[in-house]
């Protein structure tokens, strides 16, 4: 008995140790984030701000148009998440549900090309945008998204194939169309793996930082990703600022994790753990 | 004869249906991978700052790269070595957590909360919080150290320091994983447990002969998506350290990034893409053919009754 016990007094000790390493961080950006400069730069450091500095929250936010920023990011990652969300949806019915020719020959292709590197295509498909002359444009952002994402067109089909097919016969028996089913019938049941898809993108593109720095050039067109790293360019010292403004970008994510925790891990453990 | 006709039409009905339905994919598939890859590698013999025409060099860019390019090859074994050290040590920290929640503790979904919320932040607001977290004279790390009398290094700013300060920042979002191998060890039928408590097992023997082996293809599964992640990193880089002290950060990604979108050379960078993508492929294949000594599958041996 006292050997559990023990025992147990130790995994807590491990979970609550491990719990303190990772909230401290957040922890040490939000201290930042309300002290005084002059108290930004003292050591040892007071981990509780005196005084606490609110005024830092919009003082920061108004040093560069952040709200245009977040408007951007907002358009960029909606625009991305619509059609990865869409267009996945559509291509992943297909090879879930029809039968063709060809069609198990694509889906290997649709699964190596989830193990490419992006970088690969990075340079050619920069010279597309420059000939079309979208640079500095949204549209290189958003445009390959509405071509369906191969991690997504998985993931989705996987889900399809759970769903019994007795369900698609009855509604053609019904009178519904292949298209109709899909519509119908399998989008509505497929509420869970939208929503995982949906999480996912958000958390990919409003994170993303590489392509935004390679395709957008000119303040109006930052996003908050590229936006905080020319404040930081600018403001590099100012860390009170720098945190307060990091702690906004990161919130969007956190208010959304809090929200829809249950799906994050069902997504994580659906892609993971199969 | 009509319902046989009839069979006929809805095939062929489906079959345009299918081929339309994946035709959005296939057109990106073709614009922005299939030719793109191509003519990556087409650049990669030229020469072309993007004003000028392209140049054929031929291996010109090959032989720079491997030969006279000093910058490239540590780049590129940075990286490894980064990723060498990262992904294990991510593994064990992310198996040893799934595996302490998995003693029927109190407050599980707390701390599963805590653990798995720096896995969904990452890109510059993450990069920029370690970065002052990392800070030699006013960062956290070496406030913390100083508390228990130790000097801290001077992390980003040391040559030596820098990589596992990278390996440092890396292993605080480990509770992705953790939430795999936490649904993976919840999966394992508690009967094998029971038998060989029976037979008398400690918990090392439990450990060693069932739980890894019936976890060895998801943790296979993690080394296989960390190494191919791990090899990509650049946001991090380009905002902590920007490549610093002399180049003992430089990662692969970030050393393409300057010749493509820096130096607009384009034919090097594109022979710099290309050997990254040849060594991730090189490595992804000698990892799965390793994978078969070692990864467990039940299915294998079910084939075999």
């Amino acid at each position: 008995m006292r050997k559990y016990i023990t025992q147990k007094t130790l995994v807590y000790f491990f979970l609550i140790s491990g719990s303190v390493a990772v909230l401290m961080p957040f922890f040490w950006m939000v201290s930042t984030s309300l002290k005084k400069l002059s108290h930004v730069f003292r050591f040892p450091p007071e981990f509780i701000p005196d005084p606490i500095v609110w005024s830092n929250y919009p003082n920061a936010l108004t040093q560069l148009p952040f709200g245009l920023y977040f408007k951007n990011s907002i358009f960029v990652t909606g625009g991305c998440l619509l059609g990865e969300l869409i267009v996945s949806a559509i291509v992943a019915y297909s090879f879930a549900r029809l039968r063709w020719k060809g069609r198990d020959f694509l889906f290997i292709i649709v699964l190596s090309t989830m193990m490419l590197p992006r970088q690969v295509t990075l340079i050619p498909e920069f010279i597309i945008f420059k000939e079309l002359a979208l640079l500095d444009t949204f549209w290189p952002l958003i445009l390959p998204s509405w071509f369906g994402n191969p991690f997504y067109i998985f993931l989705m089909r996987q889900y399809f194939l759970t769903i019994s097919s007795e369900l698609d016969d009855a509604a053609v028996i019904d009178g519904c169309s292949k298209f109709g089913v899909f519509w119908r019938v399998i989008l509505p049941l497929s509420t869970p793996v939208l929503a995982v898809v949906a999480i996912f993108s958000f958390q990919y593109n409003w994170n993303d930082f590489f392509r935004p720095l390679i395709f957008l050039f000119s303040n109006e067109n930052y996003t908050l990703a590229l936006g905080l790293r020319f404040f930081q360019g600018n403001y590099g010292t100012q860390w009170h600022y720098l945190m307060a403004v990091s702690l906004i970008v990161m919130l969007p994510l956190i208010i959304v994790f809090f929200i829809a925790q249950k799906r994050f891990i069902q997504g994580v453990v659906f892609t993971g753990y199969k | 004869m009509i319902n046989f006709s009839q069979r006929n039409l809805n095939k062929r009905h489906e079959t345009i249906l299918g081929w339309l339905m994946v035709s959005p994919w296939l057109i990106g598939f073709i614009c922005f991978s299939a030719l793109p890859m191509f003519a990556s590698l087409i650049i990669s013999f030229t020469e072309w700052d993007m004003l000028s025409k392209p140049e054929w060099v031929g291996f010109e860019n090959y032989k720079t790269l491997f030969f006279e390019d000093p910058l490239a090859l540590h780049s590129l074994n940075i990286t490894i070595l980064f990723t060498i050290v990262s992904i294990p040590l991510n593994i064990v920290f992310g198996l040893a957590l799934a595996m302490l929640l998995n003693t029927s503790i109190r407050g599980l979904a707390i701390f599963r909360t805590i653990f798995y919320l720096p896995a969904i932040l990452s890109g510059v607001a993450v990069a920029l919080m370690w970065r002052w977290i990392f800070s030699t004279e006013f960062g956290l790390l070496n406030a913390l150290l100083d508390i228990i009398g130790i000097e801290g290094p001077a992390w980003l700013t040391d040559r030596i320091w820098v990589l596992p300060s990278f390996v440092i920042m890396r292993l605080w979002s480990v509770g992705g994983g953790m939430i795999i191998y936490l649904a993976g060890l919840q999966s394992i039928p508690t009967n094998l447990y029971e038998a060989a408590n029976i037979d008398g097992a400690n918990w090392w023997h439990r450990t060693r002969f069932i739980t890894l082996p019936m976890l060895s293809p998801t943790i296979f599964f993690q080394l296989i998506v960390g190494f191919i992640f791990s090899m990509q990193i650049f946001t991090e880089a380009f905002i902590m350290t920007n490549g610093g002290p002399a180049d003992a950060s430089l990662f692969y990604l970030l050393y393409l990034y300057r010749q493509a979108f820096q130096y607009f050379d384009m034919g090097y960078a594109s022979a710099l893409a290309w050997v990254l993508f040849v060594v991730i492929l090189v490595l992804t294949i000698i990892l799965f053919k390793t994978g078969k000594s070692w990864v467990y599958y039940e299915l294998d041996t079910k084939k075999l009754k």
